[in-house]
């Protein structure tokens, strides 16, 4: 091939590696989707977006900072999983391929906490992923989200964990593969992926529709679970909220796709499960979403609470595989309804663990909490959250009493929990899963304390 | 609301109104329970004393009252020593109420062990003769009233139905209701003469239960259900970890209106209802300090037992030379070892007691297999005198041994220490599950040889095991060997000429042990039977033919086989991966073989699909009881083979309630048939053979199903699937 | 206060609302028939009928009941089907130690009130969910095809 042949290949592949590297690198940021341009907080003449709400205006710094961290939800991450001491950290997170990152502990602890952390080496770890001794953290925390917390909020979070006991509690060694065991390489990583910059009000948008991006953004970080991620680990914003798996947990579609997202919820069901995590005629929240249920968003205000639909109803559709959830309740007969074709042992199972509680047509006789009829999970035809929810079962405690589901994942087998996923999406759901014993157990490890 | 000793009744009439009931009657109660009702000094009986009137009460009406010294825990026991009272006393099984004998070993202890105790399949075994000489005293005293009466000769008056007739003068009668006011004055006759068996009217008989329709009605009381004015409730968490103390309690969200009690290792809640105790238990946040034992995981508990197993054990058995034997060369030689692992009782009622801690002792109600042992070990928590203690002994919902322990007892006397008027002390199923005394794992280690004709000519046997009578008496075992241990392995029903049993004890540190349904057979006649299958398959023989050859010396155990393979259709076809597997056993007094044929999926799932068992137990009081005694052990094996397994970590148990404590369902419960060969062989016991036959005979029948032999339990379906090596 | 029909009577009890209906009819109303076995709804022995439909009432809470009719084993007996029920269980003995039989004899009535003449697969279905620890399924199955044919 001529010279010119050759020029014209490499400039091809130069464009194609480009634009590969374009999609790679250049994310659009969480609210960009929003139309209308942004001004700096001091320059905005709305209501303040930021801070706590006016119900807690003239409380003192650490009852704000207590009800910015419930918002913040930092107690879900660094917390150990099975009843670890509160903020005293050593929670996995098992990263497919990359290997196991613990939490740290968060207590004013001066050995093991950050209790010889300063303002600025507080403000360092939020908004730029950088500890007190300068080492780069891992996007397991979500700084690329709380960057946007103004200094105030993170400061005042900073008082209410100083004023919590300091727990003695030795950081767990990660154990990350190479490369990933390199926090240096981190500093290009976040040269790309953390905007490191504070929140910033879109005047053309309404001041609940500003609460609401704070609290979902530079707070809730609702994206780190919804958002599905890029090669590089990323948020890919192009796809906000489209849903994504996370710790072996599905995190849904809350974009306002017609189909699987949030556009069939009334603004008062989306209300109501977000401040409780249940809603009736859509299920309940279980697995993580359910930690942030009771451990964040039901200390949220009524006014908060309602920013954040009017800010969940703006984000664009973002189709997905999922199919629209049946809302009718199976036959009351386990003799009709699906059953053709699947592994026997489902229904069998069903009909002794199951059936006294959720009924065969799906529709709990004893409580709300477990009807089944169209619940985002049973309509999931990867049946993730079924099965994450029978091996590990339910255990809420919230306002409104305890949710209990026993934990099936130690008696039965893999094969068994397949089974009767498999039966539960098919009689109760849009579509039967085909879960086999080895993606049961995958999803077992998915989510282990490690 | 009445107070319980009324309403402890099964549909027909207590202790206390049969007392009110007969003397409101007029002619009084007089032959019947005219006993101290707390002699528990009283000299403990060298031979068994025939006191009718400590087991009989007659009221004019003709009501007949027995005094049953064992516990109704499902077995109906009530009524076959009914039976045996009723028949020789001769009187209308209509007429009949059974009631729970007070705690009085000397008049009511067993004949074998002088304690009252209903366990081990011994209830029939130890009160066969003896009920019936009791009754038939009894009749004899009614004769001699009559006789008295009409002076005449005793020896020309018979009975019929509770009444005396005088056929020499017309036929004239005196019921035993008119007869008991002079009967009781005379003493009861030491040496009677026991009906001929083929005039017996009720042993033998299946005759209906008559503790059953009180249980069909929700009439029949369990402990659970005492009620009194003023009850409290409470919902108690004792220290997760054996040992373990209370460190701190964070009463804080602890709603108003209920009563903390903190013990050393135990927290309870005192309420109103259980919700509210309930309630206020899970409010606290609780922290133990679990000393040693939290150290203790099943991984490290497991690695212990299979080092002491290696150990030479204590002699227990020895015919003929079997190490000699094995060791001499050229023999063709199995080494083997077989393990079983912790389990729970689970009886569907959880553990609980009612207590009214007054007056230096206190007042109890609740479901004992051991009532003079309960009473002792109230005694002993409130330390005072047995004398301080009432109980009333309730109907069991289920016993499997759990309630051969009294600790529940003492923890419930402890709590209502602490509460003003009576408590009842409820366990959550949580509660139940990880505060038993658990069947002990057990590793046997075995050796046996094969001369050339396939028959066995040496076996050794190493039981390691944790010992119930040394965590019971907290005494050391004497010379090592624990004699609870051995039932089902030292009988070398098999005539192997060179045999030889050791035991070595293996205490397990993280938990406690205690009696389980099937005892030590459990464990025996699980290593034996599999081993017998591995043996006969390595010499090439049908496992049926195998064990026939070698069961000349013990014929009524050969004769079950026979008719258990016939039975069965032994040999014929079966689809694939289903198999036929045989059990043969004798214990608890008892010959019994058993097949059970089950099928084996791919991916590991087994499926039993029907079972055969043929029972010798010798004298058969009612066959119905005993079949249904037959086909409930069996699921109770079962059930243990497929799904039990208690384990431990940070030396807590893991296993909470039914959701990973599985039990077999309607839809898993295959069909049973059971069939009798009664013969007049002393009775056997029947409460437990069918549950130690289950995992050996499902065990064998998956070996013949899939050609992989399991040596542990429960069963792994990883490695009937293939995914993991035996 | 919450008001209650239990077999046909109305009983009004101090109880709050997420208190379950197992404990109002044990500790509060006296009812001691129902039973409990496990809290969770795993083992059946709590069962009883609202509005004629088998439910477990360990997970019941009474403030979600409202005027529904309460069945419990108590009273079973006075329906036609409840007292054929009773009777086949005792025509071959079901009964070992009873403790789990008030919540299979509850399954079995509603089983055979919804399906006269219920095969095994039927049976399976609507009784898996009661546990017997004394393992008398095999009875159990065969005193509702009894039952059934009693008609
Ligand atoms: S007590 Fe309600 S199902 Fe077990
Ligand atoms: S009869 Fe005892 S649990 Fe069923």
């Amino acid at each position: 091939m001529s010279k010119k042949g050759w020029g014209i290949v490499v400039a091809v592949i130069a464009v194609v590696a480009l634009g590969v590297a374009y999609w790679l690198l250049m994310i659009p940021g969480p609210m960009s989707f929003a139309q209308g341009g942004t001004v700096a907080l001091a320059d905005y003449n709305g209501a303040n977006p930021t801070g706590v709400p006016a119900e807690l205006s003239h409380a003192d710094l650490i009852k704000r900072g207590e009800y910015l961290a419930h918002a913040a939800d930092c107690v879900a991450c660094h917390t150990a999983q099975g009843g670890g001491q509160a903020y005293a950290g050593g929670f996995a997170f098992n990263l497919p391929g990359m290997g196991t990152i613990y939490s740290t502990n968060i207590t004013p602890d001066k050995q093991t906490g950050i209790g010889n952390y300063t303002d600025q080496q507080f403000l360092d770890a939020l908004h730029k992923g950088v500890r007190a001794d300068g080492a780069r953290l891992y996007p397991a925390m979500s700084y690329t989200s709380y960057t946007y917390m103004t200094d105030a909020d993170a400061l005042a979070i900073k008082a209410y964990l100083f004023s919590l006991p300091a727990v003695h509690a030795p950081a767990r060694a990660n154990n990350l593969s190479w490369p990933f065991n390199h926090r240096g390489l981190m500093k290009i990583w976040d040269a790309f992926y953390n905007a490191d910059e504070r929140f910033r009000p879109h005047p053309s948008e309404s001041a609940e529709w500003n609460r609401g991006a704070y609290l979902a953004e530079a707070l809730g970080h609702c994206g780190e679970c919804h958002t599905p991620r890029n090669p590089a680990f990323a948020m890919d914003n192009r796809r906000k909220y489209a849903g994504a798996l996370t710790a072996g947990w599905r995190a849904y579609d809350i974009s306002s796709d017609a189909k699987s997202g949030l556009a069939t919820w009334s603004d008062n069901d989306l209300a109501t499960y977000l401040s409780t995590g249940h809603a009736d005629g859509h299920g309940g929240a279980a697995g993580p979403m359910g930690e942030a249920s009771d451990d964040s968003l039901t200390y949220l205000t009524a006014g908060d609470i309602h920013a954040l639909v009017v800010y969940l109803r703006s984000v664009p559709p973002q189709d997905t595989d999922l199919p629209r959830a049946v809302t009718v309740p199976a036959p009351a007969s386990y003799r009709q309804g699906v059953t053709a074709d699947l592994d026997p042992r489902g229904e069998k199972i069903f009909a002794g663990a199951c059936a006294s509680c959720h009924d065969w047509t799906g529709v709990s006789p004893l409580s709300k909490y477990a009807t089944l009829t169209g619940a985002r999970a049973v309509n999931d035809p990867s049946a993730t959250n079924v099965a994450q929810t029978i091996i590990n079962g339910v255990n809420r405690k919230t306002a409104q009493g305890t949710i209990f589901m026993p934990a099936f994942g130690d008696a039965y087998s893999d094969a068994e929990i397949a089974a009767v996923s498999n039966y539960v999406t098919a009689r109760f759901g849009a579509e039967g899963a085909h879960l086999t014993e080895k993606d049961v157990a995958s999803l077992r490890k998915q989510v282990a304390q490690q | 609301m009445s107070s319980p000793a009324d309403t402890s009744e099964t549909g027909a009439l207590s202790r206390r109104t049969f007392l009110k009931v007969s003397t409101a009657a007029g002619g009084g109660l007089m032959l019947g329970f005219h006993v101290p009702a707390f002699a528990q000094d009283a000299p403990k009986p060298t031979k068994y004393v025939l006191n009718p009137n400590a087991f009989i009460a007659i009221a004019p009406d003709g009501k007949v009252a027995f005094q049953i010294p064992q516990e109704e825990m499902g077995q109906g026991v009530y009524t076959s020593l009914s039976q045996l009272l009723a028949d020789e006393l001769d009187v209308d099984f209509a007429n009949v109420t059974p009631l729970p004998a007070p705690p009085v070993d000397a008049l009511y202890g067993s004949p074998r062990s002088h304690r009252m105790s209903t366990g081990g399949s011994t209830s029939i075994r130890s009160f066969y003769t003896a009920l019936r000489q009791v009754g038939a005293s009894g009749r004899a005293m009614m004769v001699a009233a009559a006789a008295q009466q009409w002076k005449v000769d005793p020896a020309t008056l018979r009975t019929e139905n509770g009444q005396v007739i005088d056929d020499a003068h017309g036929g004239r009668k005196l019921s035993y209701g008119e007869l008991a006011p002079r009967a009781a004055k005379l003493p009861a006759p030491q040496d009677v003469t026991l009906k001929a068996d083929k005039d017996l009217k009720l042993i033998g008989k299946s005759v209906k239960r008559l503790d059953t329709p009180g249980k069909v009605n929700g009439k029949a009381q369990y402990g659970i259900d005492v009620r009194m004015d003023g009850l409290k409730i409470a919902a108690l968490a004792a220290s997760p970890v054996v040992g373990g103390k209370v460190a701190h309690v964070d009463a804080s969200k602890l709603p108003q209106g209920v009563q903390l009690v903190q013990l050393e290792d135990i927290v309870a809640v005192v309420g109103t209802h259980y919700w509210a105790a309930k309630k206020g238990l899970d409010s606290l946040t609780i922290r133990w300090d679990d000393g040693e034992n939290g150290k203790y995981d099943s991984a490290r508990m497991w690695h212990e037992i299979r080092e002491t197993s290696a150990k030479d054990g204590v002699l227990a058995k020895e015919e003929g030379d079997a190490k000699k034997a094995l060791a001499a060369k050229d023999t063709d030689k199995l080494d083997v070892a077989y393990e079983l692992p912790f389990l729970s009782h689970a009886p569907m009622e959880p553990q609980n007691f009612t207590v009214h801690v007054k007056d230096g002792g206190c007042e109890m109600w609740g479901g004992s297999q051991v009532q003079t042992s309960a009473v002792a070990a109230a005694a002993k928590a409130l330390n005072t005198a047995p004398e301080k203690i009432n109980f009333h002994n309730q109907m069991l919902g289920g016993g499997f041994g759990r309630r051969l322990d009294t600790d529940m007892v003492t923890k419930s006397v402890r709590i209502a220490e602490k509460v003003d008027g009576p408590v009842k002390v409820i366990w959550s199923r949580e509660e139940d599950i990880r505060q038993d005394m658990y069947r002990p794992a057990y590793r046997n280690v075995m050796s046996a040889s094969l001369d050339r004709n396939g028959k066995i000519t040496a076996w050794t046997h190493r039981i390691a095991g944790g010992a119930v009578s040394v965590r019971m008496s907290g005494k050391p075992l004497k010379g090592g060997l624990d004699r609870g241990s051995l039932e089902g392995a030292t009988e070398n029903n098999y005539g192997v000429p060179n045999f030889r049993v050791e035991y070595i004890e293996t205490p397990p540190k993280a938990l406690n042990v205690g009696y389980w349904r099937g005892v030590a057979p459990n464990n025996n006649v699980f290593a034996t039977e599999s081993l017998m299958d591995e043996l006969a398959l390595k010499a090439g023989k049908d496992p049926v033919a195998f064990r026939l050859a070698q069961l000349d010396g013990t014929p009524r155990l050969k004769a079950v086989v026979q008719m258990v393979a016939q039975r069965s259709n032994w040999g014929g076809a079966l689809p694939k991966r289903a198999g036929r597997g045989i059990c043969a056993q004798f214990c608890f007094g008892t010959y019994i073989a058993t097949v059970c044929e089950a099928e084996v999926a791919d991916n590991g799932e087994v499926k039993i699909r029907q079972v055969h068992a043929v029972i010798d137990p010798g004298r058969v009081v009612n066959p119905d009881t005993l079949m249904a005694q037959v086909q409930g052990g069996l699921m109770f094996g079962f059930t243990a083979a497929l799904y039990g397994d208690i384990t431990v970590k940070d030396g807590r148990v893991q296993q909470r309630n039914f959701n990973d404590y599985r039990i077999m369902r309607m839809n898993e419960a295959p069909p049973i048939d059971v069939h009798i060969i009664a013969s007049h062989e002393a009775p056997g016991g029947i409460g437990e053979p069918g549950c130690t036959a289950g995992p050996p005979s499902l065990v064998n029948a998956i070996a013949a199903a899939t050609g992989i032999r399991l040596r542990k339990l429960p069963i792994d379906r990883d490695i009937l699937a293939g995914r993991k090596i035996a | 206060m919450v008001t209650l029909q239990i077999n046909g009577q109305s009983h009004t009890v101090d109880a709050p609302d997420d208190m379950p209906l197992l404990w109002v009819l044990r500790d509060l109303v006296g009812l001691t028939g129902t039973k409990f076995g496990c809290g969770i709804a795993q083992c059946g022995a709590c069962t009883v009928h609202l509005d004629g439909k088998a439910v477990r009432s360990c997970m019941l809470p009474v403030g979600s009941i409202g005027n529904r009719a309460i069945t419990t084993i108590e009273a079973i007996g006075d329906t036609p089907t409840g007292a054929r029920v009773q009777k086949a269980w005792l025509d071959i003995e079901v009964v070992q130690c009873g403790y789990c039989q008030s919540g299979q004899i509850m399954s079995a009535t509603a089983l055979l009130n919804r399906t006269p003449n219920p095969d095994d697969s039927d049976i399976d279905a609507a009784m898996a969910g009661n546990i017997c620890r004394c393992g008398t399924y095999v009875r159990i199955r065969q005193a509702i095809k009894n039952a059934a044919k009693t008609v």
